[in-house]
Parts: structure tokens; C-alpha cells; sequence
């Protein structure tokens, strides 16, 4: 562990640049995008030094930390301002900054008709500040506040056009829903701070071997309730479809590359909560393997492009959550995936973007069809990002959503065959809804208006989509030829390398049996969208309609939660409008009424009030009288 | 000596003041009444200090005396002016405060 001064910088120079963007107002619009974008990418150069520096160290030696201020200090409880950078925050700091200036660079062009600009680079920047301050903070204390950072970033750009009053509301619905997980979080820090009276991941860490099970298991279970509502995990998940109001650049960036990443890196880092209680592995390994059926399945029916993607986001991220509550074998195999699918599902982001700008921001797949002629750069990056999320060999995804599959079957017993099969069955899926928004999209007949005028997006949009599609097909191969990354990681996750030695399937068959539900799944799909009509069928089967509403999330959402809610606040409203008011409301009317009686007392003749002396001494002295009797 | 003569007189006079106070309308009348109310008192502490063989009631008396002097001065002076502005000199008149 070595001390560091340079840090901080990795945090304060976006924010900086967010102040002064927001700051300066319009003054800034000229050259904004171009401020933002250069401290995105001297962050990314300040992290590939760090990264080259710490190879160059070795062993313990290899995690910086760098205290930045005394921030709680109350009796012996201590909370510094601190940032830890190990194997594990300085993969996601490579990924934040280098796929964040790559976004950085296509916005310039993707927004530039947009007149909020500068707003929207300051946003960006505001960011990636947090979501750094998140992967670097030394204590859950410090994560929290890049865990709410995010969000807000994250809120504000869902509803950066929030004149339409839906974008606004699907900003809204993203905020609550994290809300709910940012409660886990606090909980989870709680519980740890009164179980082992210290909340930085060194100390829990130390006190987690001797804890009680009940409270491991209690905040593995706030932990992961944490980690659904940021990574839209169910039964937190319904909120990632409608940020997809947000400008596509930000889809790409926040909502499939970074931030909905999050949870995955929240357990990766809280290993030695999960390892140390099964019950809590088990639940994430559940919610893992239900959103990623979840996810897949809604994304077989979706029409507009950029839900597709969001619901085949939640189940890649459904995977990687899997992976992660397989205990030590499956963090690395996780954190893989992470950044891989970083890398194709950001690139397939930036391609959809690339399809919406030249056609109008329809994101209608029924009204695409034979764009690939017209957009071959788009078409070619998309595609290899395709290839990527499939899994086949060599790109980016067969390395690391076969190992998951691999990982998920040597589980062992029949946790193992179920979790194996539930990976499968959402590779075969996942193979279907990404080849028909392949078929809808970039081949067969054109479908569209006479008034859409498709072409090739501009250098500065396809340059960082091209980039990104190079690390959809390398980035696998690099990142595991010799275990790289598995070695890498290794002090972080406590992985010894005990191989298993009831190895349940070798890593070929997996290979091989991942590669045949995928060719079903793609051949599927070329079958079904031979022909496409323009307007979605309405005489469908009641799955594809259950899909095409999101499997009713939200309106198990609106009948569960949404409405008794509503009705206890009205009920509240009415029981303080007629119980607590209609109290103040009748002490008013005893004192009116009652004043308004003694009123005409008060009549201004003399004599009257003469009379009303005289009684009174009268009654005064029959009053005295009667005492001294 | 039976002093009882003398009380029953003063509180006559009392009640005879109390309600000509609250009965009569004419200012200068009520304001008669009022002195016999002071006068019928002065009569009670100048029976009482026969009674006790002190002087304490008598002084009282010259002290109720000036107080009723006084008063008159700042009485009449109200009622005139009252008359000069509203041409009525009934108490019943003067209810503004009321209002």
C-alpha cells in the first residue's frame, strides 16, 4: 500500500469542469464541449499512468491510497475523505474515463444541433466525477456519496429534455426507483458501523471473519438491495427502460456502460460479506438469474431500439450479478464481463445513436430495415458488437459470458444444472432478440418514410464507435489470455487458484453447448423476421405481450406499491384535513361563538355597565359575607 | 348610643344613589346620585369612627371629600363639554365606544 498525491485529481478535474460549465453559463457554449471533453480525456491519461505506475509496483505494494481530508471525526469514530486505487477501482477507472471521452467525443457531434450543449457536457463531467468518487472512495461512507452522485447525474441527463413532460417522468421514475436501493445502502452502511464500528472496507473486512452470521447475511441483503436499484436488477429493474429518454450518448455512458455497473462492482468490492454468508450469496445469485431471464425475455418484444438494448442490458448485467454471488471463481469472471460488455453494449449504444441521427430520432425498428446499406460504417461496428454479446468466438463476449455459463454449471448439484440452464436458456434468448434487431434494423426491405433521408454519421460519431467495436473483438482475448485479469484481480477477491476439482463440465463442452443455443436462437430469429410488417401485429401470442409490457412490472409496480401508496397519503391528508384541522377548526368556533354571546354585553350605555358594577359588589359582598358567616 | 339608625340611613342613601345611577338618563342627575353615594359612605366612616373612638373614619370622610371635590371639577367640565358638541346631556347618548 503506497501513499499517493495525484488522486484527487482524477475526481476534482471533472468536477471542476461541471462547476465551471454550469457556472458560466452561456458564456461557456462556444467552447464547452471541448473543455468537457479534453479533462475526460487528461482523466483517462492521469488513469493509464496510475495504471502503468502500479504495474510497476508489486505485490502489496500495488494499491495507492491517498487521504484527501479529516471528513467525520466524533469520539473514537473516524471517517476520512480517502480514495483507495487497487487492481480492482483501477479497472473502472480505465473503463469510465476511456469509454466516457470516447462518449465525450461522439456527443460534439450527436448534440450538435441541440442549443443545451455546454449543459449537457457539464452533466457528462459531473459524471464521471462521481461515478469515479464511487469505484474510489476507501469507504462505503465515500461511495455513498459517489453512489448518489451518480444518480443525480444519472436523474438529470434521463431528463435532460425534460420539456417533454415524459422524459421528465421517466427521470423521476429512474430517481425513486434508486432511491429504494440507496435506502439498502444506508442500511447496510448502518449495520456494519454498529456491528463492527467502522464503515472503510479494510476495517469491515478485518471484523467480517469474526462477525455473527445473521448480520453478514443482513447486509449482504441491503447490499444487494443497493445493488439492484443502481444496476435495475429485479425487483428494482423497471426504471431502466424509460431512462432511455435520455439523450442516446447517455444511454450508452450511464445506463449500459458505467453506472448500472455499479452494483456488480458494490458486491465485487463487499467479496468478504458474500463469501461469508451463503444465504446472501444465494439470494444474488437468484436475482441474478432471474433478471437475466428477466431482461432477455423483454427483449424479445421490444420495438423501439434503444429499450432492446436497455432490457439486454439488464440481463447482461443479470449475468455479471450472477457470477458474482458464485463466490471467489466468479468475481473476476464478472468484473470480465463487466468491461466487455462496456465495450460492445456502449459501442451498440453509440450505433443506435448513430441509426436515430440519421433518421430523424425514429426509434421505431418496424420502420428501419436495409439501413446497413446506407450507414456501412454503423452496420459493421453494430455488428461486431453483435457478435461480441453472442459469444462467438473470438470477439469479446465468448470469453466472458462462457466462462459465467462455465462458472454457473461447476457450481455444483442441482444449484449448479439450474443456475447452468437459466445462463443457457438467456444466451439461446439473447441470440434471438439481438439477431432480430439485427434483421429489423440493418437488413431486408426499407421501411421507412419517404421524408427520412438515412446517412453515414460524421467522423467524430463513427471514430469512437470504431474504437469501441476494436474492443468488442480484442478486449476478451486480451483480458483473458493467461488469466490476466483473473491474476490481476486476484489480492482484491481473494481467489486461490484451487482449481474445482469437481469440475461438473469442461470448458469445451460449455463452449460448445453456449454456441449451439445461440446458432438456435439466431436461426430463430432470421426465420421469424423474414417478412416485417410496418405496424406491430396485434393478434399475438399472450407472452409476447406480457413482453411487450415489460412482463407487467409496472403495473405490479403501480397495484402493489403505487396505488395503496396513494391511498394511505390521501387517507393521511383526509385524517389531518378532518381529525387534526377540524380540532383547530372547532377551538375557533367554541371561541367565536362564544365571543359573539358576550359581545352584546358590551353596548355602550354607562348605565348598563353601572348596573353590571353594582351586581358585581353586590355579589362580592354576599361572597364575603357568606365566607366570614 | 345605637348606631344602627345611622347605618340603615347611610345605606339608604346608598341604594337610593346606586339606582338613580343606573335608572336616570340625565347626566347631571346620575352625577347627583354618584355624590350621594360618596355622602353615604362619608356618613358610615364618620359613624364608625364614633363607634371605635378613633379618629381614622373622619379622616377618611375629608379624604372622600376632596376625591368627590375633584371630581366634580373634571365631571361637570366633561358634561358640559359633552352638552356643547352633541346639544344632550343623556348619558344613553354618549355610546359611541360601542361602535
Amino acid at each position: 500500500m503506497v501513499t499517493s498525491t495525484n488522486l484527487v485529481y482524477l475526481i476534482a478535474l471533472p468536477l471542476f469542469s461541471a462547476a465551471l460549465l454550469l457556472l458560466l453559463g452561456r458564456i461557456a457554449d462556444k467552447w464547452g464541449h471541448i473543455f468537457a471533453t479534453l479533462i475526460s480525456a487528461s482523466v483517462f491519461a492521469l488513469g493509464v499512468i496510475e495504471f502503468f505506475a502500479m504495474q510497476g509496483r508489486e505485490g502489496e505494494a500495488r494499491a495507492a491510497t491517498q487521504k484527501i481530508f479529516e471528513w467525520i471525526s466524533v469520539g473514537s469514530f473516524q471517517v476520512n475523505a480517502s480514495l483507495l486505487l487497487d487492481q480492482l477501482s483501477i479497472c473502472f477507472v480505465l473503463l469510465i474515463s476511456g469509454v466516457g471521452t470516447l462518449i465525450h467525443i461522439y456527443s460534439i457531434a450527436y448534440m450538435s444541433h441541440d442549443h443545451d450543449r455546454r449543459r449537457f457536457f457539464a452533466y457528462l463531467n459531473l459524471f464521471i466525477a462521481a461515478m469515479l468518487l464511487l469505484v474510489l472512495g476507501d469507504s462505503y461512507l465515500n461511495l455513498y456519496v459517489g453512489w448518489e452522485g451518480v444518480g443525480l447525474a444519472s436523474y438529470l441527463l434521463i431528463g435532460f429534455w425534460n420539456q417533454k413532460p415524459a422524459y421528465a417522468t421517466a427521470a423521476k421514475k429512474a430517481f425513486v426507483a434508486n432511491r429504494v436501493g440507496d435506502v439498502g445502502l444506508s442500511l447496510a452502511i448502518m449495520i456494519a458501523f454498529t456491528q463492527f464500528g467502522t464503515v472503510t472496507f479494510a476495517g469491515v473486512k478485518e471484523s467480517a471473519s469474526g462477525a455473527s452470521a445473521g448480520a453478514l447475511t443482513a447486509i449482504g441483503a441491503m447490499l444487494l438491495l443497493a445493488a439492484a436499484g443502481k444496476s435495475a436488477q429485479f425487483p428494482l429493474q423497471s426504471w431502466l427502460g424509460d431512462a432511455m429518454a435520455g439523450p442516446t450518448p447517455v444511454s450508452a455512458l450511464i445506463h449500459a456502460a458505467t453506472m448500472v455497473t455499479a452494483g456488480v462492482y458494490l458486491i465485487t468490492r463487499s467479496n468478504f460479506i458474500f463469501d461469508a454468508s451463503p444465504t446472501a450469496q444465494l439470494m444474488v445469485v437468484c436475482v441474478g438469474a432471474i433478471t437475466l431471464l428477466f431482461g432477455a425475455l423483454i427483449g424479445t418484444a421490444k420495438d423501439d431500439i434503444k429499450k432492446a438494448l436497455a432490457a439486454s442490458t439488464m440481463s447482461q448485467i443479470g449475468y455479471m450479478i450472477l457470477a458474482t454471488g458464485l463466490g471467489p471463481v466468479g468475481y473476476a469472471f464478472a468484473i470480465m464481463h463487466l468491461l466487455t460488455h462496456g465495450f460492445f453494449k456502449a459501442g451498440m449504444f453509440l450505433g443506435a445513436g448513430s441509426v436515430m441521427h440519421g433518421m430523424n430520432d425514429e426509434v421505431n425498428m418496424r420502420r428501419y430495415g436495409a439501413i446497413g446499406k446506407v450507414m456501412p460504417i454503423t452496420a459493421a461496428t453494430f455488428g461486431l458488437g453483435y457478435l461480441a454479446i453472442l459469444g462467438v468466438p473470438p470477439f469479446a463476449g465468448f470469453y466472458s459470458k462462457d466462462k459465467i455459463i462455465e462458472t454457473a454449471f461447476n457450481a455444483g448439484g442441482i444449484e449448479g444444472i439450474l443456475l447452468g440452464g437459466a445462463t443457457l436458456l438467456g444466451a439461446a434468448i439473447t441470440a434471438f432478440y439481438m439477431t432480430r434487431v439485427i434483421v429489423l434494423t440493418f437488413t431486408g426491405t426499407k421501411r421507412w418514410d419517404d421524408n427520412a433521408h438515412p446517412h453515414e454519421s460524421p467522423f467524430l460519431m463513427w471514430a469512437p464507435m470504431a474504437v469501441l467495436a476494436v474492443g468488442s473483438v480484442a478486449s476478451g482475448f486480451l483480458l483473458s489470455s493467461g488469466s490476466a485479469l483473473v491474476n490481476w484481480l486476484q489480492p482484491v477477491v481473494n481467489e486461490h487458484h484451487e482449481h474445482h476439482a469437481e469440475e461438473f463440465l469442461p470448458p469445451m463442452v460449455v463452449s460448445a453447448m453456449a454456441l449451439a443455443v445461440v446458432a438456435i436462437g439466431v436461426a430463430f430469429a432470421v426465420l421469424k423476421y423474414r417478412t416485417v410488417p410496418v405496424e406491430a401485429p396485434t393478434k399475438v401470442s399472450v407472452f409476447t405481450k406480457a413482453a411487450r409490457k415489460d412482463l407487467y412490472q409496472d403495473s405490479f409496480n403501480e397495484a402493489v406499491f403505487m396505488r395503496p401508496g396513494q391511498k394511505l397519503t390521501s387517507g393521511l391528508v383526509t385524517t389531518d384535513y378532518k381529525i387534526i384541522d377540524g380540532l383547530v377548526r372547532a377551538v375557533g368556533w367554541v371561541v367565536q361563538t362564544s365571543a359573539a354571546s358576550l359581545r352584546t354585553i358590551q353596548n355602550g350605555y354607562v348605565r348598563s355597565y353601572a348596573l353590571i358594577m353594582v351586581l358585581g359588589v353586590l355579589a362580592l359582598v354576599t361572597a364575603i359575607w357568606m365566607v366570614t358567616l | 348610643m345605637d348606631i344602627s339608625n345611622y347605618i340603615y340611613l347611610s345605606a339608604l342613601l346608598f341604594t337610593i344613589g346606586a339606582i338613580g345611577v343606573v335608572v336616570r338618563r340625565n347626566a347631571i342627575v346620575v352625577f347627583m346620585c354618584v355624590e350621594l353615594m360618596l355622602n353615604a359612605a362619608n356618613l358610615a366612616f364618620v359613624t364608625f369612627s364614633r363607634v371605635h373612638g378613633n379618629l381614622s373614619g373622619q379622616v377618611a370622610s375629608f379624604f372622600t371629600m376632596v376625591v368627590a371635590a375633584c371630581e366634580v371639577v373634571v365631571g361637570l367640565a366633561i358634561i358640559v363639554t359633552i352638552y356643547r358638541s352633541r346639544r344632550s346631556a343623556s348619558v344613553d347618548d354618549a355610546s359611541l365606544l360601542k361602535r
